[in-house]
């Protein structure tokens, strides 16, 4: 696709939606069999599924914490995943989201119960259209939480940004491509912030805007994990345990 | 033994520093808000297009920029083409290792490489030399010889500066004469770490190892923002981040006046 002439026109964006409004979202938890936690995520054109494995051994050992447990986040697009084949495996930028969406997890796990441990974590993007990463961070969240890994609260991912000069909330793949500044976050359910990138131009003003719009899109995304997961765990038991 | 005496000596220096912080101080004196002392020098490697020379306190490094004809990417065929890299050698540190680029590398380059390339900083379309066939390419490549803490502004400052004194080298691929870099715009990266609650800006190396979050915020000549990376594992706040962001700005702003005027 080439450059539309206009992203946003009279408040609505080339896909329907109004400048703050999520894509739609689609969670089912616990989707494999050999993982301890799982948890598949739909965010509008990206599909990813997220495993969760441990506590276990961590191999190799000398990676091992006398203290707490070793989180790992292992991000990875799938070839396939877009539009021009994406060669196989690890790069540069795999490797960045990798560290800060473990760095975005990390404060909420209660690494300290699992001293010389390792927790697993594996995200794969099926299909991706911009915003992987924060996919990726609320797939893993609630596959954490699906393993049963003593976890403060929940993490919500989503991202802000520019197009057109205006600030949106949840850029999808032309956007991102033809806008003019991205903003992923991710919060925890009381407001910290876990995760903070930002790339291309944004004015103070646009800024604060557009962060304060990422985090209404998380907390709304919170509760739909938090849904999510009651669903899951409410018919499991026949009723009333939780709630 | 050698990470068990590590480890007490981080939780010895963390209440040093932190007890320091308590009541507003820091080990060298600075305010919360003060950078070390910066000093730049350019064209210091004459085989480079462009190079720099950055010492920020006690952290060295050397940003060299080579520039060489290329092929454009397949979908921007007009445009010319800008590649940072960062290397954490094993000269510069006791815990740098040899071997491939490992994450912190990786972050540290690809953030000074968004901060250059979103803010505009390089007219990507004047590196065009035949559209969809030739174009310049520029090669950004951070050599860290000192890790005194704050790589990440260091490497920035010395990126843009490096930036700002190259020449395209027409004479050499007969294209004509030397001409510069189309410079449009001087990002500035500030960093600030999170430390028991205060934020403190420009972070030596100890206070670097015991903060819990790093924020780097990129601003440009408009005092527009171009470029963040929160980088380690604790949460900050929305109070930390917008006092981050102004004041990334308003310092950004001052040491562009200082010390990268066109």
């Amino acid at each position: 696709m080439s450059k539309p002439e206009k992203l946003i026109e009279n408040g609505i964006r080339l896909d329907g939606r109004k400048p703050d409004e999520l894509r739609p979202i689609k969670i089912k938890v616990g989707v494999l069999n050999r993982a301890d936690g799982s948890c598949y995520f739909e965010f509008g054109g990206n599909k990813v599924i997220a495993a969760v494995y441990g506590p276990r051994e961590v191999h190799p050992r000398h990676m091992q914490k006398s203290t707490s447990a070793v989180v790992r986040y292992r991000y990875n697009m799938a070839s396939f995943s877009v539009e021009e084949r994406k060669r196989p495996g690890p790069d540069r930028r795999s490797i960045e989201v990798s560290k800060v969406s473990r760095e975005a997890l990390e404060p909420v796990i209660f690494q300290e119960y699992f001293p010389r441990s390792a927790i697993d974590i594996f995200v794969e993007v099926l299909q991706a259209d911009a915003g992987t990463r924060t996919a990726g961070i609320n797939a893993a969240s609630i596959a954490l939480a699906d393993a049963g890994i003593p976890m403060k609260s929940l993490v919500s991912a989503c991202a802000a940004g520019k197009i057109d000069g205006t600030v949106v909330l949840d850029l999808n793949k032309d956007e991102d491509n033809y806008g003019q500044a991205d903003m992923p976050i991710a919060m925890t359910p009381d407001g910290r912030i876990t995760l903070l990138q930002m790339d291309g131009n944004l004015s103070k003003d646009e800024f604060r805007e557009a962060f304060e719009m990422a985090k209404n899109g998380c907390a709304a995304i919170y509760d739909m994990q938090r849904a999510a997961l009651l669903e899951r765990y409410t018919s499991q038991t026949e009723g009333d345990i939780l709630e | 033994m050698i990470s068990l005496s590590n480890e007490v000596m981080t939780e010895l220096r963390k209440d040093y520093i932190y007890n320091l912080m308590v009541k507003g101080e820091r080990e060298d004196g600075r305010a919360f808000d003060q950078y070390r002392e910066i000093i730049i020098e350019t064209n210091v490697i004459n085989k480079a297009e462009g190079s720099a020379r950055v010492q920020l306190g006690d952290t060295h490094l050397v940003v060299g920029v080579k520039i060489q004809p290329g092929t454009p990417f397949p979908d921007t065929p007009d445009q010319g083409v800008i590649i940072t890299n960062l290397e954490l050698i094993p000269l510069a540190s006791p815990v740098f290792e040899a071997g491939p680029p490992r994450e912190d590398a990786i972050e540290l380059a690809r953030v000074v490489d968004r901060g250059v390339r979103e803010s505009g900083a390089v007219d990507l379309s004047k590196l065009c030399i035949t559209p969809g066939e030739k174009v310049w390419m520029v090669f950004i490549d951070v050599h860290v010889l000192d890790d005194g803490g704050n790589i990440m502004d260091a490497a920035s400052l010395g990126a843009v500066a490096a930036l700002m004194t190259a020449k395209l080298p027409n004479k050499r691929f007969d294209m004509g004469e030397d001409a510069d870099v189309p410079m449009r715009d001087v990002p500035v990266a500030i960093t600030a770490v999170e430390i028991g609650g205060s934020v403190m800006l420009d972070p030596s190396l100890d206070e670097e190892s015991i903060a819990g979050t790093k924020l780097t915020v990129t601003s440009n000549q408009e005092g527009a923002i171009s470029a963040m990376q929160k980088s380690g594992v604790n949460p900050l706040t929305t109070e930390q981040i917008n006092y981050i962001v102004d004041i990334a700005i308003e310092k950004g702003k001052e040491i562009r006046e200082k010390f990268l005027v066109i």
